[in-house]
Protein backbone atom coordinates (compact mmCIF):
# COMPACT_ATOMS: atom_id res chain seq x y z
CA UNK A 1 0.00 0.00 0.00
CA UNK A 2 1.59 3.50 -0.82
CA UNK A 3 1.53 6.45 1.10
CA UNK A 4 -1.00 8.20 -1.38
CA UNK A 5 -3.41 5.01 -0.50
CA UNK A 6 -3.34 5.38 2.92
CA UNK A 7 -3.49 9.28 2.92
CA UNK A 8 -6.76 9.09 0.91
CA UNK A 9 -8.02 6.06 3.97
CA UNK A 10 -7.41 9.03 6.01
CA UNK A 11 -9.52 11.83 4.11
CA UNK A 12 -12.28 9.18 4.09
CA UNK A 13 -12.07 9.12 7.88
CA UNK A 14 -11.49 12.69 8.82
CA UNK A 15 -7.77 11.86 10.26
CA UNK A 16 -5.32 14.63 9.90
CA UNK A 17 -1.60 12.43 9.66
CA UNK A 18 1.63 13.52 9.05
CA UNK A 19 3.89 12.54 6.78
CA UNK A 20 5.86 10.61 8.67
CA UNK A 21 2.50 8.58 9.84
CA UNK A 22 1.76 8.16 6.57
CA UNK A 23 4.71 6.79 5.76
CA UNK A 24 4.59 4.09 8.74
CA UNK A 25 1.31 2.72 7.97
CA UNK A 26 1.82 2.25 4.51
CA UNK A 27 4.70 -0.01 5.05
CA UNK A 28 2.66 -1.50 7.97
CA UNK A 29 -0.20 -2.13 6.52
CA UNK A 30 1.14 -4.32 4.09
CA UNK A 31 2.16 -6.79 6.87
CA UNK A 32 -1.17 -6.58 8.57
CA UNK A 33 -3.33 -7.11 5.41
CA UNK A 34 -1.20 -10.02 3.99
CA UNK A 35 -1.75 -11.86 7.78
CA UNK A 36 -5.11 -11.43 7.94
CA UNK A 37 -5.87 -12.02 3.54
CA UNK A 38 -6.07 -15.92 4.59
CA UNK A 39 -9.38 -15.47 5.62
CA UNK A 40 -10.83 -15.89 2.05
CA UNK A 41 -9.30 -19.25 1.62
CA UNK A 42 -12.27 -20.78 3.69
CA UNK A 43 -14.78 -18.08 3.04
CA UNK A 44 -16.41 -20.29 0.15
CA UNK A 45 -19.70 -19.18 -1.39
CA UNK A 46 -21.56 -22.22 0.55
CA UNK A 47 -20.70 -20.56 4.01
CA UNK A 48 -23.57 -18.05 5.00
CA UNK A 49 -21.86 -14.67 7.04
CA UNK A 50 -22.46 -14.31 10.81
CA UNK A 51 -22.97 -10.83 12.04
CA UNK A 52 -23.19 -11.26 15.00
CA UNK A 53 -22.70 -13.86 17.61
CA UNK A 54 -25.95 -14.00 19.56
CA UNK A 55 -28.46 -14.55 16.76
CA UNK A 56 -31.26 -11.95 17.44
CA UNK A 57 -34.75 -10.26 15.31
CA UNK A 58 -36.56 -7.36 16.19
CA UNK A 59 -35.89 -6.09 19.30
CA UNK A 60 -38.16 -3.94 20.63
CA UNK A 61 -38.54 -1.81 23.67
CA UNK A 62 -42.36 -0.79 24.94
CA UNK A 63 -43.07 2.96 23.88
CA UNK A 64 -43.36 4.80 26.88
CA UNK A 65 -41.80 8.28 27.79
CA UNK A 66 -38.81 7.98 30.14
CA UNK A 67 -36.35 10.20 32.11
CA UNK A 68 -33.85 11.31 29.99
CA UNK A 69 -30.83 13.59 29.55
CA UNK A 70 -32.05 17.28 30.45
CA UNK A 71 -30.69 19.88 28.00
CA UNK A 72 -28.07 21.21 30.40
CA UNK A 73 -26.38 17.77 30.87
CA UNK A 74 -26.33 16.64 27.38
CA UNK A 75 -24.33 20.24 26.73
CA UNK A 76 -22.36 19.86 29.58
CA UNK A 77 -19.37 18.53 27.56
CA UNK A 78 -19.77 20.36 24.53
CA UNK A 79 -16.64 22.32 23.13
CA UNK A 80 -18.53 25.09 22.84
CA UNK A 81 -22.61 25.71 23.61
CA UNK A 82 -24.61 28.92 23.49
CA UNK A 83 -28.94 29.00 23.88
CA UNK A 84 -29.01 25.40 25.09
CA UNK A 85 -27.15 24.53 21.52
CA UNK A 86 -24.29 23.10 20.33
CA UNK A 87 -22.01 25.56 18.68
CA UNK A 88 -20.00 24.25 15.70
CA UNK A 89 -18.05 25.79 13.45
CA UNK A 90 -19.14 26.41 10.12
CA UNK A 91 -20.52 23.78 7.91
CA UNK A 92 -22.16 25.11 4.87
CA UNK A 93 -20.58 27.24 2.14
CA UNK A 94 -17.14 24.52 2.18
CA UNK A 95 -15.73 24.06 -1.02
CA UNK B 1 0.86 -4.11 54.05
CA UNK B 2 -1.98 -5.41 56.67
CA UNK B 3 -3.74 -8.48 56.31
CA UNK B 4 -6.91 -6.65 55.22
CA UNK B 5 -5.93 -6.11 51.44
CA UNK B 6 -4.65 -10.05 50.71
CA UNK B 7 -7.95 -11.25 51.94
CA UNK B 8 -10.39 -12.67 49.25
CA UNK B 9 -13.81 -10.13 48.63
CA UNK B 10 -15.64 -13.31 49.83
CA UNK B 11 -13.52 -12.98 52.87
CA UNK B 12 -13.93 -9.69 52.66
CA UNK B 13 -17.57 -9.85 52.84
CA UNK B 14 -17.48 -12.32 55.65
CA UNK B 15 -15.96 -10.28 57.43
CA UNK B 16 -17.66 -6.76 57.22
CA UNK B 17 -20.98 -9.30 57.29
CA UNK B 18 -19.13 -10.73 60.91
CA UNK B 19 -18.47 -6.99 62.36
CA UNK B 20 -15.12 -7.40 62.45
CA UNK B 21 -13.95 -4.59 60.59
CA UNK B 22 -15.85 -1.65 58.73
CA UNK B 23 -16.57 -0.73 55.26
CA UNK B 24 -14.74 2.29 56.15
CA UNK B 25 -11.55 0.76 57.34
CA UNK B 26 -11.55 -1.43 54.72
CA UNK B 27 -12.21 0.76 52.23
CA UNK B 28 -9.57 3.00 53.73
CA UNK B 29 -6.99 0.11 53.94
CA UNK B 30 -7.03 -0.20 49.81
CA UNK B 31 -6.94 4.13 49.45
CA UNK B 32 -3.72 3.72 51.84
CA UNK B 33 -2.24 0.89 49.31
CA UNK B 34 -3.20 2.53 46.32
CA UNK B 35 -1.25 6.16 47.43
CA UNK B 36 1.59 3.42 48.59
CA UNK B 37 2.28 1.77 45.50
CA UNK B 38 0.24 3.18 42.70
CA UNK B 39 3.62 5.66 41.87
CA UNK B 40 4.89 2.09 40.94
CA UNK B 41 1.97 0.58 39.03
CA UNK B 42 0.19 3.37 37.75
CA UNK B 43 -3.01 1.17 37.70
CA UNK B 44 -5.54 4.43 38.16
CA UNK B 45 -5.97 6.82 36.24
CA UNK B 46 -8.83 8.92 38.56
CA UNK B 47 -9.43 7.71 42.09
CA UNK B 48 -12.24 8.46 43.83
CA UNK B 49 -11.64 8.39 46.93
CA UNK B 50 -14.25 10.60 49.07
CA UNK B 51 -16.95 8.52 46.83
CA UNK B 52 -16.23 5.43 48.11
CA UNK B 53 -15.60 6.49 51.68
CA UNK B 54 -19.20 7.84 51.12
CA UNK B 55 -20.27 4.66 50.29
CA UNK B 56 -18.81 3.01 52.80
CA UNK B 57 -19.69 5.18 55.37
CA UNK B 58 -23.61 4.30 54.18
CA UNK B 59 -22.96 0.77 54.64
CA UNK B 60 -21.38 0.57 58.10
CA UNK B 61 -24.60 2.93 58.42
CA UNK B 62 -26.85 0.72 56.90
CA UNK B 63 -25.40 -2.10 58.99
CA UNK B 64 -25.60 -0.33 62.17
CA UNK B 65 -29.58 0.14 61.38
CA UNK B 66 -29.83 -3.51 60.59
CA UNK B 67 -31.18 -3.34 57.03
CA UNK B 68 -30.65 -6.16 54.81
CA UNK B 69 -27.68 -5.62 51.95
CA UNK B 70 -26.03 -7.36 49.27
CA UNK B 71 -23.54 -9.84 49.63
CA UNK B 72 -20.72 -7.78 48.47
CA UNK B 73 -21.75 -4.48 49.69
CA UNK B 74 -18.86 -2.61 51.49
CA UNK B 75 -16.13 -4.37 49.45
CA UNK B 76 -13.84 -2.06 47.02
CA UNK B 77 -14.20 -2.29 43.52
CA UNK B 78 -12.31 -0.71 40.59
CA UNK B 79 -13.57 0.38 36.97
CA UNK B 80 -11.98 0.26 33.90
CA UNK B 81 -12.27 4.05 32.78
CA UNK B 82 -14.07 2.55 29.54
CA UNK B 83 -17.40 2.41 31.63
CA UNK B 84 -19.15 5.77 31.76
CA UNK B 85 -19.39 6.92 35.44
CA UNK B 86 -21.21 9.81 36.13
CA UNK B 87 -19.46 12.81 37.49
CA UNK B 88 -16.22 11.22 37.42
CA UNK B 89 -14.29 11.76 34.35
CA UNK B 90 -14.02 8.82 32.03
CA UNK B 91 -11.27 8.95 29.34
CA UNK B 92 -10.91 5.20 27.54
CA UNK B 93 -6.87 5.92 27.79
CA UNK B 94 -7.23 8.79 25.15
CA UNK B 95 -6.30 12.58 25.13
CA UNK B 96 -9.56 12.33 22.93
CA UNK B 97 -11.86 12.41 26.46
CA UNK B 98 -9.29 14.12 28.72
CA UNK B 99 -11.35 16.01 31.14
CA UNK B 100 -14.64 14.60 30.07
CA UNK B 101 -17.13 14.09 32.59
CA UNK B 102 -20.05 11.66 31.59
CA UNK B 103 -24.19 12.87 32.58
CA UNK B 104 -24.87 9.18 33.24
CA UNK B 105 -23.56 5.81 34.49
CA UNK B 106 -22.85 2.89 32.35
CA UNK B 107 -25.62 0.28 33.70
CA UNK B 108 -22.74 -1.90 35.18
CA UNK B 109 -22.19 0.75 37.15
CA UNK B 110 -25.34 1.09 38.24
CA UNK B 111 -25.41 -2.23 39.43
CA UNK B 112 -22.60 -1.47 41.68
CA UNK B 113 -23.70 1.46 43.05
CA UNK B 114 -26.80 -0.33 44.11
CA UNK B 115 -25.25 -2.81 45.25
CA UNK B 116 -23.16 -0.70 47.70
CA UNK B 117 -19.77 -1.53 46.45
CA UNK B 118 -17.44 1.62 47.42
CA UNK B 119 -15.83 2.47 43.75
CA UNK B 120 -12.26 3.59 44.48
CA UNK B 121 -11.47 5.17 41.20
CA UNK B 122 -10.87 4.20 37.06
CA UNK B 123 -8.33 1.91 36.07
CA UNK B 124 -5.69 2.51 32.94
CA UNK B 125 -5.89 1.17 30.22
CA UNK B 126 -5.07 0.55 25.91
CA UNK B 127 -6.68 3.98 24.77
CA UNK B 128 -10.15 2.94 23.60
CA UNK B 129 -9.14 -0.71 24.37
CA UNK B 130 -6.74 -1.10 21.49
CA UNK B 131 -3.91 -2.82 22.72
CA UNK B 132 -2.24 -6.15 24.19
CA UNK B 133 -0.10 -3.68 26.89
CA UNK B 134 -1.58 -0.68 28.64
CA UNK B 135 1.13 0.71 26.65
CA UNK B 136 -1.24 2.81 24.47
CA UNK B 137 -2.95 4.58 27.09
CA UNK B 138 -2.66 8.56 26.83
CA UNK B 139 -2.06 8.42 30.55
CA UNK B 140 1.17 6.56 30.94
CA UNK B 141 2.25 2.71 31.13
CA UNK B 142 0.67 0.45 33.74
CA UNK B 143 3.73 -1.95 35.14
CA UNK B 144 3.15 -5.59 36.41
CA UNK B 145 2.89 -6.13 39.80
CA UNK B 146 5.44 -9.30 39.40
CA UNK B 147 8.18 -7.47 37.35
CA UNK B 148 7.92 -3.65 37.07
CA UNK B 149 9.67 -3.75 33.75
CA UNK B 150 7.04 -6.21 32.23
CA UNK B 151 3.55 -5.17 30.60
CA UNK B 152 0.64 -6.15 32.48
CA UNK B 153 -1.43 -7.14 29.64
CA UNK B 154 -3.97 -5.61 28.07
CA UNK B 155 -6.54 -3.45 27.58
CA UNK B 156 -7.35 -3.99 30.47
CA UNK B 157 -3.75 -3.89 32.23
CA UNK B 158 -4.71 -1.09 34.88
CA UNK B 159 -7.69 -3.41 36.02
CA UNK B 160 -4.95 -6.47 36.32
CA UNK B 161 -2.34 -4.61 38.02
CA UNK B 162 -4.85 -3.08 40.59
CA UNK B 163 -6.18 -6.55 41.66
CA UNK B 164 -2.75 -8.23 41.29
CA UNK B 165 -0.84 -5.73 43.51
CA UNK B 166 -3.58 -5.79 46.27
CA UNK B 167 -4.80 -2.00 45.51
CA UNK B 168 -8.36 -3.48 44.83
CA UNK B 169 -9.94 -6.92 45.74
CA UNK B 170 -12.57 -6.84 42.43
CA UNK B 171 -12.13 -4.70 38.99
CA UNK B 172 -13.99 -4.27 36.06
CA UNK B 173 -12.93 -5.13 32.69
CA UNK B 174 -13.77 -5.76 28.70
CA UNK B 175 -12.96 -8.34 26.56
CA UNK B 176 -13.57 -7.75 22.77
CA UNK B 177 -10.39 -9.98 21.77
CA UNK B 178 -8.98 -11.16 25.19
CA UNK B 179 -8.51 -8.01 27.08
CA UNK B 180 -9.79 -9.36 30.30
CA UNK B 181 -8.37 -12.89 30.00
CA UNK B 182 -5.11 -11.98 29.03
CA UNK B 183 -4.10 -9.52 32.02
CA UNK B 184 -5.33 -12.42 33.94
CA UNK B 185 -3.16 -14.80 32.48
CA UNK B 186 0.37 -12.12 33.01
CA UNK B 187 -0.73 -11.16 36.42
CA UNK B 188 -1.90 -14.24 38.18
CA UNK B 189 -5.50 -13.32 38.21
CA UNK B 190 -8.41 -14.56 37.33
CA UNK B 191 -10.45 -12.73 34.74
CA UNK B 192 -13.73 -13.79 33.11
CA UNK B 193 -15.70 -12.84 29.87
CA UNK B 194 -19.45 -13.83 30.07
CA UNK B 195 -21.07 -14.90 27.45
CA UNK B 196 -22.00 -12.07 24.72
CA UNK B 197 -25.17 -10.12 25.66
CA UNK B 198 -24.89 -11.51 29.66
CA UNK B 199 -23.82 -8.11 31.13
CA UNK B 200 -25.11 -4.88 29.55
CA UNK B 201 -23.31 -2.85 27.27
CA UNK B 202 -24.49 0.07 27.59
CA UNK B 203 -22.28 3.26 28.77
CA UNK B 204 -19.36 0.96 27.58
CA UNK B 205 -17.31 3.12 25.12
CA UNK B 206 -17.57 0.51 22.33
CA UNK B 207 -15.00 -0.25 20.23
CA UNK B 208 -16.44 -3.58 18.45
CA UNK B 209 -19.99 -3.96 19.28
CA UNK B 210 -20.75 -7.40 18.08
CA UNK B 211 -17.19 -8.70 20.37
CA UNK B 212 -16.71 -6.46 23.39
CA UNK B 213 -18.24 -7.91 26.81
CA UNK B 214 -17.75 -6.96 30.31
CA UNK B 215 -16.46 -9.07 33.54
CA UNK B 216 -14.46 -9.76 36.43
CA UNK B 217 -11.27 -9.37 37.33
CA UNK B 218 -10.42 -10.62 40.12
CA UNK B 219 -8.17 -13.12 42.78
CA UNK B 220 -10.33 -16.09 42.86
CA UNK B 221 -12.97 -17.60 41.09
CA UNK B 222 -15.43 -17.37 43.58
CA UNK B 223 -14.67 -13.85 44.00
CA UNK B 224 -15.43 -13.34 40.03
CA UNK B 225 -18.75 -15.44 40.27
CA UNK B 226 -19.62 -13.36 43.17
CA UNK B 227 -19.00 -9.74 41.19
CA UNK B 228 -20.80 -11.37 37.97
CA UNK B 229 -23.50 -11.88 39.94
CA UNK B 230 -23.47 -7.92 40.74
CA UNK B 231 -22.84 -6.97 37.39
CA UNK B 232 -25.05 -9.47 34.90
CA UNK B 233 -28.66 -9.47 33.93
CA UNK B 234 -30.93 -8.18 31.32
CA UNK B 235 -31.05 -4.46 30.25
CA UNK B 236 -33.65 -3.03 28.00
CA UNK B 237 -30.95 -0.49 27.18
CA UNK B 238 -28.64 -2.89 25.86
CA UNK B 239 -30.73 -4.29 22.50
CA UNK B 240 -27.92 -7.39 22.42
CA UNK B 241 -28.91 -8.02 26.20
CA UNK B 242 -29.44 -11.42 26.97
CA UNK B 243 -32.91 -12.46 29.29
CA UNK B 244 -31.30 -15.83 30.32
CA UNK B 245 -27.64 -17.31 31.05
CA UNK B 246 -27.86 -16.85 34.63
CA UNK B 247 -26.88 -19.88 36.50
CA UNK B 248 -25.57 -20.18 40.03
CA UNK B 249 -22.29 -18.87 39.52
CA UNK B 250 -21.27 -18.79 43.45
CA UNK B 251 -22.44 -22.26 44.29
CA UNK B 252 -20.62 -23.44 40.69
CA UNK B 253 -17.45 -22.00 41.86
CA UNK B 254 -17.98 -23.62 45.29
CA UNK B 255 -18.91 -27.36 44.21
CA UNK B 256 -14.93 -27.98 43.46
CA UNK B 257 -16.46 -31.06 41.87
CA UNK B 258 -14.94 -31.94 38.18
CA UNK B 259 -15.98 -35.62 38.05
CA UNK B 260 -17.13 -37.09 34.87
CA UNK B 261 -16.45 -33.28 33.40
CA UNK B 262 -15.46 -33.62 29.82
CA UNK B 263 -12.31 -31.32 29.25
CA UNK B 264 -11.99 -30.88 25.35
CA UNK B 265 -8.01 -29.65 24.22
CA UNK B 266 -7.92 -27.65 21.43
CA UNK B 267 -5.31 -28.77 19.29
CA UNK B 268 -4.93 -26.38 17.15
CA UNK B 269 -3.87 -23.68 20.13
CA UNK B 270 -1.09 -26.38 20.98
CA UNK B 271 1.62 -25.09 19.01
CA UNK B 272 5.04 -24.16 18.73
CA UNK B 273 4.05 -20.49 19.38
CA UNK B 274 2.94 -20.88 22.63
CA UNK B 275 5.98 -21.05 25.27
CA UNK B 276 7.63 -24.21 26.28
CA UNK B 277 6.86 -23.64 30.09
CA UNK B 278 3.26 -22.23 29.33
CA UNK B 279 2.38 -25.63 28.10
CA UNK B 280 3.81 -27.47 30.89
CA UNK B 281 2.01 -25.34 33.34
CA UNK B 282 -0.88 -25.95 31.43
CA UNK B 283 -0.24 -30.43 30.42
CA UNK B 284 0.32 -30.15 34.54
CA UNK B 285 -2.99 -28.09 35.09
CA UNK B 286 -4.87 -31.45 33.07
CA UNK B 287 -3.36 -33.70 34.70
CA UNK B 288 -4.58 -32.53 37.97
CA UNK B 289 -7.98 -32.09 36.68
CA UNK B 290 -7.54 -35.75 35.33
CA UNK B 291 -6.61 -36.82 38.42
CA UNK B 292 -10.12 -35.22 40.10
CA UNK B 293 -12.18 -37.50 37.57
CA UNK B 294 -12.07 -35.07 34.40
CA UNK B 295 -11.94 -36.91 31.57
CA UNK B 296 -9.17 -35.25 29.21
CA UNK B 297 -9.76 -35.24 25.00
CA UNK B 298 -8.45 -33.60 22.21
CA UNK B 299 -10.50 -32.07 20.47
CA UNK B 300 -9.93 -29.96 16.66
CA UNK B 301 -11.38 -26.67 16.03
CA UNK B 302 -9.73 -26.13 12.14
CA UNK B 303 -11.20 -22.89 11.39
CA UNK B 304 -9.54 -21.69 14.40
CA UNK B 305 -6.49 -20.46 12.44
CA UNK B 306 -8.60 -18.18 10.45
CA UNK B 307 -9.60 -16.42 13.85
CA UNK B 308 -7.00 -13.99 14.24
CA UNK B 309 -7.49 -12.82 10.45
CA UNK B 310 -11.23 -12.71 10.59
CA UNK B 311 -10.94 -10.13 13.83
CA UNK B 312 -8.65 -8.35 12.75
CA UNK B 313 -11.08 -7.18 10.10
CA UNK B 314 -14.19 -6.97 11.84
CA UNK B 315 -13.06 -5.32 14.89
CA UNK B 316 -11.40 -2.48 13.04
CA UNK B 317 -14.31 -2.11 10.85
CA UNK B 318 -17.01 -2.00 13.65
CA UNK B 319 -14.00 1.06 15.19
CA UNK B 320 -13.86 2.53 12.62
CA UNK B 321 -18.15 3.09 12.70
CA UNK B 322 -17.79 3.22 16.62
CA UNK B 323 -15.09 5.88 16.78
CA UNK B 324 -16.72 8.29 14.33
CA UNK B 325 -18.49 9.64 17.02
CA UNK B 326 -15.27 11.79 18.06
CA UNK B 327 -15.37 14.50 15.80
CA UNK B 328 -14.80 17.06 18.22
CA UNK B 329 -18.16 18.74 17.89
CA UNK B 330 -20.78 17.29 20.80
CA UNK B 331 -18.16 16.35 23.62
CA UNK B 332 -14.67 15.88 23.76
CA UNK B 333 -11.73 17.14 22.59
CA UNK B 334 -12.02 20.54 19.55
CA UNK B 335 -9.15 21.60 17.67
CA UNK B 336 -9.08 24.05 15.51
CA UNK B 337 -6.58 24.89 12.32
CA UNK B 338 -5.42 28.10 11.90
CA UNK B 339 -5.81 28.04 8.44
CA UNK B 340 -9.86 28.12 7.33
CA UNK B 341 -11.33 25.86 10.45
CA UNK B 342 -14.31 24.78 8.47
CA UNK B 343 -15.90 21.68 10.25
CA UNK B 344 -14.22 19.38 8.02
CA UNK B 345 -10.84 20.18 8.96
CA UNK B 346 -11.98 20.78 12.70
CA UNK B 347 -12.46 16.76 12.40
CA UNK B 348 -9.50 15.95 11.05
CA UNK B 349 -7.37 17.94 12.96
CA UNK B 350 -9.26 16.49 16.17
CA UNK B 351 -9.20 13.06 15.40
CA UNK B 352 -5.04 13.91 13.99
CA UNK B 353 -4.58 15.44 17.74
CA UNK B 354 -6.62 13.11 19.83
CA UNK B 355 -5.86 10.10 18.37
CA UNK B 356 -2.56 7.81 19.00
CA UNK B 357 -1.25 5.38 16.59
CA UNK B 358 -2.79 2.40 17.33
CA UNK B 359 -6.19 3.74 16.84
CA UNK B 360 -5.45 5.79 13.83
CA UNK B 361 -4.42 2.08 12.89
CA UNK B 362 -7.14 0.66 13.47
CA UNK B 363 -9.70 3.45 12.04
CA UNK B 364 -7.95 3.17 8.81
CA UNK B 365 -7.74 -0.50 8.58
CA UNK B 366 -11.12 -0.55 8.88
CA UNK B 367 -12.35 1.99 6.20
CA UNK B 368 -10.31 -0.08 4.21
CA UNK B 369 -11.93 -3.49 4.99
CA UNK B 370 -15.10 -1.70 4.58
CA UNK B 371 -14.38 0.48 1.43
CA UNK B 372 -15.85 -0.67 -2.20
CA UNK B 373 -14.19 -3.04 -3.98
CA UNK B 374 -12.57 -4.18 -1.15
CA UNK B 375 -15.75 -5.28 1.34
CA UNK B 376 -16.58 -8.76 0.01
CA UNK B 377 -12.79 -10.32 0.16
CA UNK B 378 -11.87 -8.44 4.08
CA UNK B 379 -15.56 -7.63 5.56
CA UNK B 380 -17.70 -10.27 3.81
CA UNK B 381 -15.29 -13.00 4.36
CA UNK B 382 -14.08 -12.37 7.73
CA UNK B 383 -17.85 -12.81 8.56
CA UNK B 384 -18.17 -16.03 7.12
CA UNK B 385 -15.16 -17.22 9.21
CA UNK B 386 -17.07 -16.12 11.76
CA UNK B 387 -19.85 -18.46 10.92
CA UNK B 388 -16.93 -21.85 10.46
CA UNK B 389 -15.14 -20.63 13.89
CA UNK B 390 -18.81 -20.78 15.27
CA UNK B 391 -19.05 -24.24 13.98
CA UNK B 392 -16.15 -25.33 15.53
CA UNK B 393 -17.47 -24.76 18.50
CA UNK B 394 -20.24 -26.59 18.29
CA UNK B 395 -19.10 -29.69 16.96
CA UNK B 396 -16.60 -29.72 19.92
CA UNK B 397 -18.86 -29.14 22.19
CA UNK B 398 -21.08 -32.11 21.34
CA UNK B 399 -17.71 -34.03 22.57
CA UNK B 400 -17.15 -31.79 25.30
CA UNK B 401 -18.30 -30.01 28.36
CA UNK B 402 -15.73 -27.14 28.73
CA UNK B 403 -12.47 -26.38 26.26
CA UNK B 404 -9.30 -25.54 27.18
CA UNK B 405 -6.25 -24.07 26.14
CA UNK B 406 -3.13 -21.93 27.44
CA UNK B 407 -4.55 -18.54 27.71
CA UNK B 408 -1.44 -16.42 26.29
CA UNK B 409 1.55 -17.74 24.23
CA UNK B 410 4.16 -15.83 26.86
CA UNK B 411 4.13 -14.84 30.19
CA UNK B 412 4.24 -11.01 30.80
CA UNK B 413 6.96 -9.24 27.98
CA UNK B 414 9.00 -6.56 28.60
CA UNK B 415 7.55 -3.30 28.70
CA UNK B 416 8.35 -1.60 24.68
CA UNK B 417 9.41 -4.86 23.32
CA UNK B 418 6.28 -5.47 21.22
CA UNK B 419 5.01 -1.87 20.67
CA UNK B 420 6.14 -0.97 17.75
CA UNK B 421 5.56 -3.60 16.22
CA UNK B 422 1.63 -4.16 15.60
CA UNK B 423 1.44 -7.97 14.04
CA UNK B 424 3.66 -9.16 16.74
CA UNK B 425 1.16 -7.38 19.62
CA UNK B 426 -1.98 -8.87 17.71
CA UNK B 427 -0.78 -12.71 17.75
CA UNK B 428 -1.24 -12.30 22.11
CA UNK B 429 -4.58 -12.60 21.29
CA UNK B 430 -4.21 -16.02 18.82
CA UNK B 431 -6.75 -18.07 21.92
CA UNK B 432 -8.61 -15.49 23.63
CA UNK B 433 -9.98 -14.39 19.84
CA UNK B 434 -12.55 -17.25 18.96
CA UNK B 435 -14.43 -17.32 21.79
CA UNK B 436 -15.53 -13.11 21.04
CA UNK B 437 -16.19 -14.13 17.54
CA UNK B 438 -18.60 -16.82 18.81
CA UNK B 439 -19.66 -15.00 21.98
CA UNK B 440 -19.10 -17.87 24.01
CA UNK B 441 -17.69 -17.25 27.75
CA UNK B 442 -14.44 -17.58 28.70
CA UNK B 443 -12.29 -17.67 31.94
CA UNK B 444 -8.42 -17.45 32.51
CA UNK B 445 -6.61 -18.39 36.10
CA UNK B 446 -3.39 -19.12 36.85
CA UNK B 447 -1.60 -22.30 35.72
CA UNK B 448 1.52 -21.27 37.88
CA UNK B 449 4.79 -20.07 37.18
CA UNK B 450 6.24 -20.14 33.59
CA UNK B 451 9.26 -18.26 32.03
CA UNK B 452 11.39 -16.05 34.17
CA UNK B 453 8.93 -17.13 37.25
CA UNK B 454 6.39 -15.01 36.05
CA UNK B 455 2.80 -16.68 36.12
CA UNK B 456 0.89 -18.47 33.19
CA UNK B 457 -2.39 -18.48 32.75
CA UNK B 458 -4.88 -21.45 31.65
CA UNK B 459 -8.39 -20.55 29.87
CA UNK B 460 -11.23 -22.50 30.15
CA UNK B 461 -14.31 -21.93 27.20
CA UNK B 462 -18.10 -22.94 27.68
CA UNK B 463 -21.13 -22.76 25.15
CA UNK B 464 -23.19 -19.37 25.20
CA UNK B 465 -24.85 -19.59 28.50
CA UNK B 466 -22.83 -22.33 30.01
CA UNK B 467 -20.82 -19.59 32.01
CA UNK B 468 -21.51 -22.15 35.32
CA UNK B 469 -19.17 -24.51 33.52
CA UNK B 470 -16.12 -22.04 33.63
CA UNK B 471 -16.82 -21.65 37.26
CA UNK B 472 -17.32 -25.08 38.59
CA UNK B 473 -13.85 -25.84 36.62
CA UNK B 474 -12.24 -22.78 37.29
CA UNK B 475 -12.90 -23.47 41.04
CA UNK B 476 -12.15 -27.38 40.95
CA UNK B 477 -8.40 -26.76 38.95
CA UNK B 478 -7.59 -23.40 41.19
CA UNK B 479 -8.32 -25.56 44.80
CA UNK B 480 -6.23 -28.43 43.51
CA UNK B 481 -3.55 -25.62 42.22
CA UNK B 482 -3.38 -23.89 45.60
CA UNK B 483 -3.25 -27.28 47.38
CA UNK B 484 -0.05 -28.26 45.35
CA UNK B 485 1.52 -24.53 45.94
CA UNK B 486 0.87 -24.40 49.31
CA UNK B 487 -1.61 -20.77 48.50
CA UNK B 488 -2.91 -18.28 46.29
CA UNK B 489 -0.27 -17.92 43.35
CA UNK B 490 0.08 -14.33 44.65
CA UNK B 491 1.72 -15.05 47.89
CA UNK B 492 4.86 -15.90 45.31
CA UNK B 493 4.73 -12.64 44.10
CA UNK B 494 7.33 -10.49 44.87
CA UNK B 495 6.32 -7.41 47.67
CA UNK B 496 5.59 -4.21 46.72
CA UNK B 497 6.50 -1.56 48.94
CA UNK B 498 5.93 1.97 46.85
CA UNK B 499 8.56 4.01 46.11
CA UNK B 500 10.62 1.84 43.28
CA UNK B 501 10.18 4.58 40.88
Amino acid sequence: MSSEEVARLASLARIQLTDEELTRFAGEFDAILTAVASVSEVASDDVPATSHPIAMTNVFRADEVTRTLTQEEALAGAPEAADGRFVVPQILGEE
Amino acid sequence: MTDLIRKSAAEMAAGLAAGEFSARELTDAHLERIEAVDSDLNAFITVTADDARATADAVDSARAAGKQLAPLAGVPVAVKDIAVTRGVQTTAGSTMLEGWVPPYDATLVTHLKQARLPILGKTNMDEFAMGSSTETSAYGITRNPWNLDRIPGGSGGGSSAAVAGFEAPLAIGTDTGGSIRQPASVTGTVGVKPTYGSVSRYGLIAMASSLDQAGPCTRTVEDAALLHDVIGGYDPKDSTSIRDGFGDFVAAARSKDVKGLRVGVIEQLEHDDFDPLVRARFEESLALLEEAGAEIVRVSCPNFEYALGAYYLIMPSEASSNLAKFDGMRFGLRVIPEDNPTAERVMAATRGEGFGAEVKRRILLGTYALSSGYYDAYYGSAQKVRTLVQRDFAAAYEKVDVLASPTAPTVAFPLGQKVDNPMTMYLNDIATIPANLAGVPGMSLPSGLAEDGLPAGIQFLAPALGDDRLYRVGGALEALLEHKWGGPILAQAPALEGGAR
